[in-house]
């Protein structure tokens, strides 16, 4: 049987068997990145997402908004794991790789599987095209992609013609080839049409000749796969057994966007967003700004420090303050953040990690600032963190840093990561009346008695319990007073120099933070639980692929247990007696090593780390070596 | 606009119970002096003004002040009183900082918030030195000024703050002085009159690090020939007898000459609404204090006030769409249900 296959269109219709069904599949779309690639992509998943699919994606875009067109620079690729079982990761190596150009196939056929399907525009395969790629020969006749099975596909001349009777320009029908990939691959793996029709509708109805184009290039695709003798019978993917309820498909960002729109709903307080765009966060600021109706105020600031210091303004006048960045704007905050730590005043900084350190690998994932939220800071200055785990996580994990920032009064710091915030997922919708009531009151009446007898507000004074100091807002009569970054007294709040004060107030302050730890959940260990030989902590993104990999071990007949955190500042109170249940500790990190770190200074316990810092997530089948090799060890 | 229902108050009610700790004789006792005795005038809450600053000498004004105050971080005032301001219409939010503070490490937020025409009224010391730091030079600070941080005389060419604030589009620029608590009340009075951004540069003697550095045009023996008093549809005149004034050449730039000389009716008047850069032909008029220096309102013009703005957003956008429904926001994407 030979490998390669020629796309020649056959005039009858030959008779079709039956789709075959397959568990899951995986799927790399890649291109130059003004093919539409991620939108290509996108609209399989959520065809994927409606059909019931569980699912997760990879999205991969070049930092250059407009790399020079076929260089391997401007290559741009979206990876779907789509599966009829629970899955977490976008997969390790993709089953099919589909590459509208010479420079992408050059680029990721060495993450294809051994053996996977190769889908090539073969129209862009010219001379000129091969050589931007860096292609001294042509590989789809020399041999090269033995062992691939290869089908040659003239998406753009086809793309061409099926627009031609609408009068479409043949340099405007090339634009629409993505939606004859789009188009055929939904054939070969039996995605339904409807979704992505009603989806062009949407969004081109306006410009008819767009649209008309968009459905004649994806119908025409559709119809290729049907007729060409090409493929022998097209797959299936079965809907995954998922818990009674309504879905959606989400990614992080939007998920932590929601997340902020509910926290301030329970908080009962107007949502104040200050940012400044920055990839991978900007997209929070996009849907934040949509949400008006919900009293959400945003303001684009000039710069970092704009963008958190109009948020602790508005979090003083009463609201839930907000600002959203990655890496290299967690910088410029850090001192507004102090200023936030010593006003002890509720603030929530978002951080959607990327690839550092500098302008290091923007649209890349990174999960290398825990020790920046940590310690990122001047001066002892405790701040509670929270990590997002998977996208729709980000909705909760959003809520939850709002409880705390509101009910110790502190700034706190969300981690998420590019992975996550542009990764999606379908998620359970919950039932809102199910969410917290995070809701807070401002002091309204004086609480304390002066030496004279007078009854005063003195703002630093502690709730006993949280060691929360009462939040008076500007316009509450009688409760006038002064709160700024200089040391302030014990209770009064007045200016302090005095050195007991100080320290006092530094363990204050500490002494709060640590506090939250009894206002956590314990940690959940999954596995072997009770006679594990070797327990995996992670935190954030890499919990998808650490799953997997347990999951795998497992399977394979090993003990391993599994414990993901969510709160990484305080740790929760039993994280020490957990680790030390185990014989052998490993911590997966898209970093070298910062929670490990971390848990060994805290708890002397000997973990050890798994490092990747390439700017994609770890796969499964890594850490499923990775966790083999340490129990052999 | 004094509203009835408002307590009348006194100077000493504006006046916080903290120790003033600023170096005998600074100018910002003044200032001070200013905006505890206007308060009462006009007819406002205490608990309903905020004063918001930076680091400095003059940044430590909150704490003097019986009112609701945020002391915050160097140069960032403007920023964190925009989100005050966007938070709380309701509240009149006063920002103060010195020259260092505003036009060295916050002037990116300063011409951001005027430009956006925030409600926000920004009291600017210019002392032309960093006093807090104890004494090195600073954006206003003269070329050659020698100090700690340029022994040889600073390089640095000046801001000009008016130029700066007008060309930042700020819908309300004026420039007063310590020297004259009349006219700092007043400026102040009109600043917090005007609906937006209000910028205000009042010269500020520290005469710790930089005494008398305003003298040759505040001092009471140099007033009238070198303050050139700016007000609306009146001629531009100084001098002890108004003799002199400012008249616009026909070679398109501005000119001080003698009254008798060129005729009465050839004295520019001053129109603060102008909006074809009058007033930024007239902050050109002098560089740092030992020229004829205007002093008053250069600009006051109505535009927009972004925090309306952003609220009149918020209500068409809830009038359209109703208040938001949460349930509705997490079902507004494409959903399936499983059985
Ligand atoms: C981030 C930061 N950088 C530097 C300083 C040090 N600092 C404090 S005040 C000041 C300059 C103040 O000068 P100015 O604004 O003119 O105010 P003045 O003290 O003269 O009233 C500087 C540099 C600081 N507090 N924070
Ligand atoms: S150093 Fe100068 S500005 Fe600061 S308080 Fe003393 S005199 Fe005033």
């Amino acid at each position: 049987m030979s490998p390669r296959n020629k796309g020649v269109l056959v005039s009858d219709t030959a008779e079709r068997t039956a789709p075959e069904e397959l568990d899951r599949v995986i799927i790399r779309f890649a291109g130059d990145s003004g093919d539409g690639m991620q939108l290509t992509g996108d609209r399989f998943t959520s065809a994927s997402a409606l059909l019931g699919n569980d699912l997760a994606t990879l999205p991969e875009f070049p930092a250059e908004i407009r790399a020079p067109a076929g260089t391997l620079a401007g290559v741009s690729a979206f990876q779907v794991h789509i599966s009829d079982h629970d899955i977490t990761t976008p997969g390790d190596a993709p089953n099919v790789l589909v590459a509208m150009n010479p420079a992408a196939l050059r680029n990721e056929l060495p993450k294809l599987e051994p053996g996977g399907t190769i889908i090539v525009n073969v129209d862009t395969f010219d001379e000129r095209n091969l050589a931007k790629a860096g292609y001294d020969s042509n590989p789809l006749v020399d041999g090269s992609l033995k062992g691939y099975t290869v089908y040659e596909v003239p998406m753009t001349s086809l793309t061409k013609q099926a627009c031609e009777p609408l009068g479409v320009k043949p340099r405007d029908a090339d634009r629409s080839k993505n939606f004859f990939a789009l188009g055929l691959l939904s054939w070969m793996y039996t995605r339904p049409e409807r979704p992505t029709l009603d989806w062009i509708e949407a969004k081109f109805g306006k410009n008819e000749l767009v649209r008309d184009a968009n459905v004649a290039a994806f119908k025409a695709g559709h119809a290729f796969g049907e007729t060409a003798e090409l493929f022998d019978h097209p797959y299936e993917v079965r809907p995954a057994p998922q818990k009674p309820g309504i879905y959606t498909n989400i990614n992080g960002n939007t998920a932590m966007a929601w997340g902020l729109v509910a926290a301030s709903q329970l908080a009962k307080l107007p949502l104040f967003l200050g940012s400044y765009p920055i990839t991978p966060a900007s997209d929070i600021l996009h849907e934040l700004s949509k949400h008006k109706n919900f009293g959400v105020r945003t303001l684009q600031a000039e710069d970092e420090i704009a963008g958190i210091g109009a948020a602790l303004g508005a979090a003083y006048g009463g609201h839930l303050g907000c600002t959203t960045t990655s890496g290299p704007g967690v910088a410029l905050k850090a001192e507004t953040i102090g200023l936030a730590i010593s006003l002890e005043l509720p603030l929530l900084i978002i951080d959607i990690q990327r690839g550092g350190p500098s302008t290091g690998l923007p649209t890349k994932t990174e999960q290398a600032d825990l020790l920046l939220a940590m310690y990122g800071h001047h001066g002892e200055s405790p701040l509670p963190i929270v990590a997002a785990y998977s996208p729709s996580h980000c909705f909760f994990a959003a809520i939850e840093a709002a409880r705390i920032a509101l009910k110790y009064r502190t700034p706190v710091m969300v981690l998420s990561d590019g992975y996550l915030a542009n990764g999606a997922e379908p998620w359970l919708l919950p039932d809102v009346s199910t969410l917290p009531d995070i809701s807070v009151e401002f002091a309204t009446t004086p609480n304390h008695v002066d030496d004279d007898g007078k009854e005063v507000f003195w703002p630093y004074l502690r709730d006993p319990e949280t060691l929360a100091r009462p939040w008076a807002v500007p316009g509450t009569p009688g409760l006038m007073h002064r709160i700024g970054g200089i040391e302030k007294a014990d209770g009064s709040g007045n200016i302090s120099y005095d050195p007991d004060n100080h320290e006092r107030m530094v363990r204050l302050r500490a002494a709060k933070v640590a506090g939250i730890a009894k206002d956590i959940p314990p940690v959940e260990v999954t596995g072997d639980v009770a006679d594990a030989d070797l327990l995996v902590v992670g935190w954030g993104s890499t919990w998808g692929a650490i799953s997997g990999a347990v999951d795998r071990v497992r399977a394979r007949g090993r003990r391993i247990a599994q414990a993901h955190l969510v709160h990484l500042n305080p740790f929760p109170s039993d994280l020490g007696d957990v680790l030390r249940r185990y014989p052998k500790v490993l911590c997966p990190e898209m970093n070298l090593g910062q929670l490990s770190k971390l848990l060994r200074a805290e708890y002397l316990v000997d973990v050890r780390s798994v490092s990747k810092v390439k700017g994609v997530p770890f796969t499964a089948g890594e850490l499923e070596t990775a966790i083999l090799e340490t129990l052999d060890d | 606009m004094t509203d009835t229902s408002v307590p009348t108050t006194t100077r000493k009610d504006w006046a916080s119970d903290q120790e003033v700790r600023w170096c005998p004789g600074c100018g910002d006792y003044s200032i001070l002096a200013a905006v505890q005795l206007l308060m009462p005038e006009l007819g406002v809450r205490r608990e309903n003004t905020v004063f918001v600053s930076g680091i400095g000498c003059a940044a430590r004004f909150p704490y003097y002040m019986n009112t609701y105050g945020l002391h915050g971080i160097h140069g960032r005032a403007p920023a964190i009183a925009t989100g005050l301001a966007m938070a709380r219409p309701d509240l009149d939010v006063w920002v103060v900082g010195g020259d260092g503070d505003m036009l060295s490490i916050g002037g990116n937020h300063l011409i951001h918030a005027l430009r956006r025409n925030v409600n926000i009224k920004i009291l600017m010391f210019n002392n032309q030195i960093y006093g807090l730091t104890k004494g090195q030079y600073s954006p206003t600070s003269e070329v050659g000024k020698v100090t700690k941080s340029t022994p040889f005389g600073s390089l640095d060419t000046p801001f000009n703050p008016i130029s700066v604030a007008l060309g930042a589009e700020a819908t309300f620029v004026a420039r007063t002085h310590d020297m004259d608590r009349q006219h700092m009340m007043e400026t102040f009075r009109r600043a917090h009159e005007h609906k937006g951004a209000a910028f205000i540069e009042i010269y500020q003697n520290c005469n710790v690090f930089n005494d008398g550095a305003f003298e040759s045009i505040t001092a009471k023996s140099n007033r009238d020939d070198m303050l050139i008093p700016l007000e609306h549809g009146q001629p531009i005149r100084f001098g002890k007898e108004r003799e002199k004034g400012v008249m616009l050449g026909t070679d398109g730039r501005l000119h001080l000459v003698e009254v008798a000389e060129v005729g009465e009716d050839r004295i520019l008047v001053h129109d603060e609404k102008n909006d074809r850069g009058l007033g930024f032909m007239l902050s050109r008029l002098s560089h740092g204090p030992h020229e004829p220096t205007p002093i008053g309102v250069f600009r006051a013009v109505e535009h927009p006030e972004y925090v309306e703005e952003t609220d009149r957003q918020l209500l068409a956008a809830q009038s359209q769409k109703g208040p938001g429904d949460l349930r509705a926001l997490l079902h507004s994407g494409a959903t399936w249900t499983v059985e």
